[in-house]
């Protein structure tokens, strides 16, 4: 029996039964009366000055209410960085990659704004194209940012400890490189927006985003409105991983034309769009050196990486940094140096996807990691297990575990999968392996510089005692932390699910940073349990004043006023409760006082039970460079066995079968957090086998559509047993954790030692098509 | 130039105007507010647009307006009934089949649409089914335990 009454159960999800009978409003689904439609220009050249644009043509076309250009839009720059505001919403000189945005249309209706689109003429001239790393690295290579020489966007040298004497004493010093492939997040739910500058000057943006709070911000920047003046509102969202926390210039432009038109604007990407705005995974290619001694201790990293980013910076600062800075666990290791750059290529952005940075940072070290441990002779889970931080250790980037269940996660999928039996002795083409990974909770700073609380939250009882409801501006994309915070809310207040809701994913609430860095429990999860601790103290202060009893005597469970000690005689105020609700039809039951009949009085001595809550980080360790980019109060952790099949003819690689275990802290809803952890598992696995946006050599995407860019079908996934493993989290509310993105960390690591533990053969380079197996068996055949 | 048709919608008639090239799912979202047919691709390779015409599951992206005429079609908002929620529906609900809810009016119906002919799947035929379904939030598994708790409660 758990000692909760609402948390750490399976409580259905609040917004299930409106998604499951198509109620469930998306931003597509909503128009307006006066709705005019919007389309975009976006350059067909990966790189190429702009001479003209031609407008006239196109605003000739009946039915065209507004075309906007760099001439209206201004050229104020922005991103998500302030360090590398590189973008405008419109190029006014250069386009820097096959889909940058030139010109905006607004028109009666949607073919008119497409066709007014093919109106407008550009003239360009086309420049040298950029597309690989090395190409933009290059001596001499033209650049695509005059304030950035050499086309760096970003790069970071950090050394903790001192790797080269530790290498000095090390017994295996072991180098590989690795590479993944540029990944699409392929939400099912394409972006789109509806925009609606009032005629008191008013701009409210409904759109597919994951952080109302970073698009408001920059909307505002953007389009020179007040803050206050701007309201961004998410409606149901079809999913994001990531992609959808930058501010895309859609949501931009549809501002701008409705601000124009003085008319609601509506628009959406097409499925190719998507994929032309993009944002998702980089390709990294990662060096790794480590050094371990004959013992098995794990003694230093040298780490070298560099990302292919595309035409802007979006989260890439970021990126880099975590790409290096995850690696500091979950193995006690004091020495590590890493070194990672950024460049720009003419491609759409890449910027921050599930396991943000670190994915590929992971999947190369763990299967480097194997490899030393068969050089070691020992079993990799043991070998693993001898180097594991344990709670209270701190890595040396200062990352600290302030609750840390790696231990019980290895052990939970050592027996799940029956491991001992099968290491080492399954037939040629049967494969088993397993990796570790971590996550933050949260960054500990905002994206821009402030000392805004993280996050708000304002809880409001209803006036007639009933029911709480939940404001607050953070993000449902479809992980479903509205149903976790309304459970934390019930659960501090004492009062059942079905009488709390939750309005959600509107500025207008409040500041919510959003759903990224897989943030919202730790951090929303606070500030909603501190402002469910206001209103029951609120309740409980007036109930202490009408009976003269003290705060401390009294509780509220499960709906009912508590009294520890005496009973007082509460007769007075069912009196004046069912006198309040003469003909009502709601009258309480029972011997007891209930918590409507408290909360009713509590309104009619006070007025509005209304409760606040907030959260901001502790300060967190770290003064280097880069601190910020790593530090979270507090970490969850997983680990997990994949179990293949390799057709050694064709080289078709099939996951039979996944142990995982993921370490949440407290489980909020148990559901939840195994549906997020197999979440992750199937989209490791698709970047791991098949997943790779493909370029011809002008830089147009060839795969832009889910029929050639693979994700995962049902028939790709294995049965995936998830275990959750709690540990109590003493920064988390109630004891709890991430698990959004962290399931992803040992995905693609432990197919790959499966793959190995299958064929014999070290694969390199991602994805591990038929194609690419086929040529290591081949590889291998001819040695 | 459009033409007036007559399309019979979770057992209801509704009589409309459309041009040739207008594809169900945009006369359903757009004419006829039934937004619970979701739009992902428009190419017909996520499923999120998936109506059961004449008792198959289609992607209404790929059918045209005009070529419903005459069938009987069923949307996400036609499975419930004064007793409730659809078993489907309800399992979905039960076992956490859904996150985002993009893909799950497609994923409901194709599920349906398996469970009106086989009410007691393997699960091998519950992926088979679901296979033209593209969820990226779930991987799928609490998706499969839906439909088999559905299964179960048709099969009782």
């Amino acid at each position: 029996m758990s000692e909760y009454d609402v948390i750490n159960s399976r409580a259905a999800r609040l917004d299930a039964p409106d998604k499951v009978t198509g109620r469930a409003v998306f931003v597509d689904d909503m128009s307006m009366p006066g709705m005019l439609y919007g389309a975009m220009l976006q350059s067909p050249v990966a790189h190429a000055k702009i001479l003209n644009v031609d407008i006239s043509e196109a605003l000739k076309l009946p039915g065209v209410k507004s075309v906007v250009t760099a001439k209206e839009a201004g050229l104020i720059n922005y991103g998500v960085s302030p360090a590398r505001y590189d973008e405008t919403l419109f190029c006014s000189d250069r386009v820097r990659y096959v889909g940058d945005e030139i010109a905006a249309v607004a028109a009666v209706d949607l073919e008119t704004a497409m066709e007014a689109v093919s109106l407008i003429k550009v003239t360009y001239e086309e420049l040298p194209i950029l597309l690989t790393v090395e190409e933009a690295m290059a001596e001499g290579a033209p650049q695509l940012h005059d304030k950035y020489p050499g086309n760096i966007c970003a790069e970071v040298h950090q050394e903790f400890g001192d790797v080269a004497t530790a290498f000095k004493e090390c017994d295996i010093i072991k180098t590989t490189t690795f590479t993944n492939k540029r990944q699409d997040a392929a939400f099912i739910e394409p972006q789109g927006v509806l925009a609606n500058y009032d005629l008191s000057g008013h701009l409210t943006l409904y759109s597919s985003t994951q952080v109302p709070h970073y698009v408001q911000r920059i909307v505002s920047m953007v389009l020179g409105l007040p803050m206050g003046k701007v309201r961004v509102v998410k409606p149901y969202v079809g999913g994001g991983f990531g992609i959808k926390a930058a501010t895309n210039p859609m949501e931009l432009a549809a501002c701008l034309l409705s601000m124009k038109t003085r008319k609601p604007v509506k628009m959406n990407y097409s499925r190719e769009q998507v994929f032309l705005f993009s944002r998702a995974r980089h390709q990294f290619v990662h060096k790794m050196t480590t050094g371990v001694k004959k013992d098995g201790t794990i003694v230093a990293l040298e780490h070298e990486c560099y990302l292919d980013g595309g035409a802007y910076s979006s989260f890439g600062i970021a990126t880099v940094y975590y790409a290096g800075s995850l690696l500091g666990g979950p193995y006690k290791l004091q020495n590590m140096k890493y070194d990672g750059y950024r460049a720009y290529t003419n491609k759409p952005a890449c910027g921050a996807h599930r396991g943000h940075g670190g994915v590929a940072a992971r999947a190369c070290w763990e299967q480097q990691l194997d490899m030393i441990a068969e050089e070691l002779n020992m079993d990799p889970l043991d070998f693993r297990l001898m180097n594991m931080m344990e709670t209270g250790d701190v890595s040396c980037n200062d990352l600290s575990m302030s609750s840390f269940g790696m231990r019980e996660c290895i052990e939970a999928i050592k027996e799940g999968s029956d491991w001992k039996s099968k290491k080492g002795k399954l037939p040629k083409g049967k494969g088993i392996g397993m990796a570790c990974g971590f996550f933050v909770s949260g960054a500990g700073y905002p994206i821009y510089r402030s000392d805004t609380p993280h996050s708000t939250m304002v809880i409001k009882l209803t006036e007639d005692g009933g029911s709480a409801i939940l404001y607050s501006g953070s993000a449902e994309i479809g992980q479903g932390s509205d149903t976790a915070f309304a459970m934390i809310a019930a659960e501090t207040i004492g009062i059942p699910l079905e009488n709390v809701r939750i309005e959600s994913g509107d500025t207008d609430f409040g500041v919510d940073l959003g759903a990224y860095s897989s943030r919202q429990t730790l951090m929303t999860g606070h500030a909603t349990k501190e402002a469910a601790e206001d209103v029951k103290q609120q309740v409980l202060d007036v109930l202490s004043k009408e009976l003269n009893v003290a705060v401390e005597e009294m509780d509220i469970k499960q709906g009912r006023i508590i009294f520890k000690n005496e009973t007082p005689d509460y007769s007075v105020l069912k009196t004046a409760y069912i006198k309040e609700h003469r003909g009502w039809t709601d009258q309480p039951e029972g011997a007891y006082l209930t918590f409507n009949e408290a909360a009713r009085i509590a309104f009619l001595v006070k007025g509005p039970i209304v409760g606040t809550g907030k959260y901001s980080p502790p300060i967190l360790g770290g003064r280097f460079k880069g601190a910020a980019v790593g530090t979270s109060p507090a970490y969850g952790c997983s680990a997990m066995i994949a179990e293949v099949s390799v057709d050694m003819d064709t080289g078709h690689v099939t996951v039979d079968k996944v142990t995982d275990a993921h370490d949440c802290g407290k489980a909020i809803n148990r559901t939840s957090v195994e549906a997020q952890m197999q979440g992750s598992i199937s989209m490791g696995l698709g970047e791991a086998l098949f997943e790779e946006v493909k370029f011809d050599d002008k830089g147009h995407i060839i795969n832009s559509d889910l029929a050639e860019y693979k994700i995962p079908t049902i028939l790709d996934m294995p049965p995936v047993d998830a275990i959750v493993v709690e540990t109590n989290e003493p920064n988390g509310p109630f004891g709890a954790k991430e698990v959004g993105e962290g399931g992803i960390m040992p995905v693609i690591p432990a197919i790959l030692n499966a793959v190995y533990d299958a064929i014999g053969e070290r694969i390199y380079e991602l994805p591990m098509s038929s194609e690419r197996i086929y040529m290591a068996l081949n590889k291998k055949n001819k040695k | 130039m459009k033409e007036l048709i007559n399309l019979t919608i979770n057992d209801q008639a509704y009589e409309v105007a459309v041009a040739p090239n207008q594809t169900l799912v945009d006369v359903l979202r757009y004419q006829l507010e039934l937004t619970g047919t979701k739009k992902g691709c428009e190419l017909g390779d996520c499923g999120s647009c998936t109506v059961i015409m004449d008792g198959k599951p289609v992607n209404s992206c790929l059918v045209l307006a005009m070529q419903a005429v005459g069938k009987d079609i069923k949307t996400i908002e036609g499975l419930e009934t004064e007793q409730g929620l659809h078993p489907v529906q309800k399992a979905f609900v039960e076992k956490q089949g859904v996150q985002c809810g993009f893909c799950t009016s497609g994923m409901i119906l194709s599920a349906k649409s398996l469970l009106d002919k086989n009410g007691d799947p393997t699960e091998h035929e519950i992926r088979k089914a679901l296979s033209g379904n593209l969820c990226r939030c779930t991987g799928y598994q609490k998706i499969i335990e839906s439909v088999q708790a559905a299964s179960k409660g048709v099969s009782k």
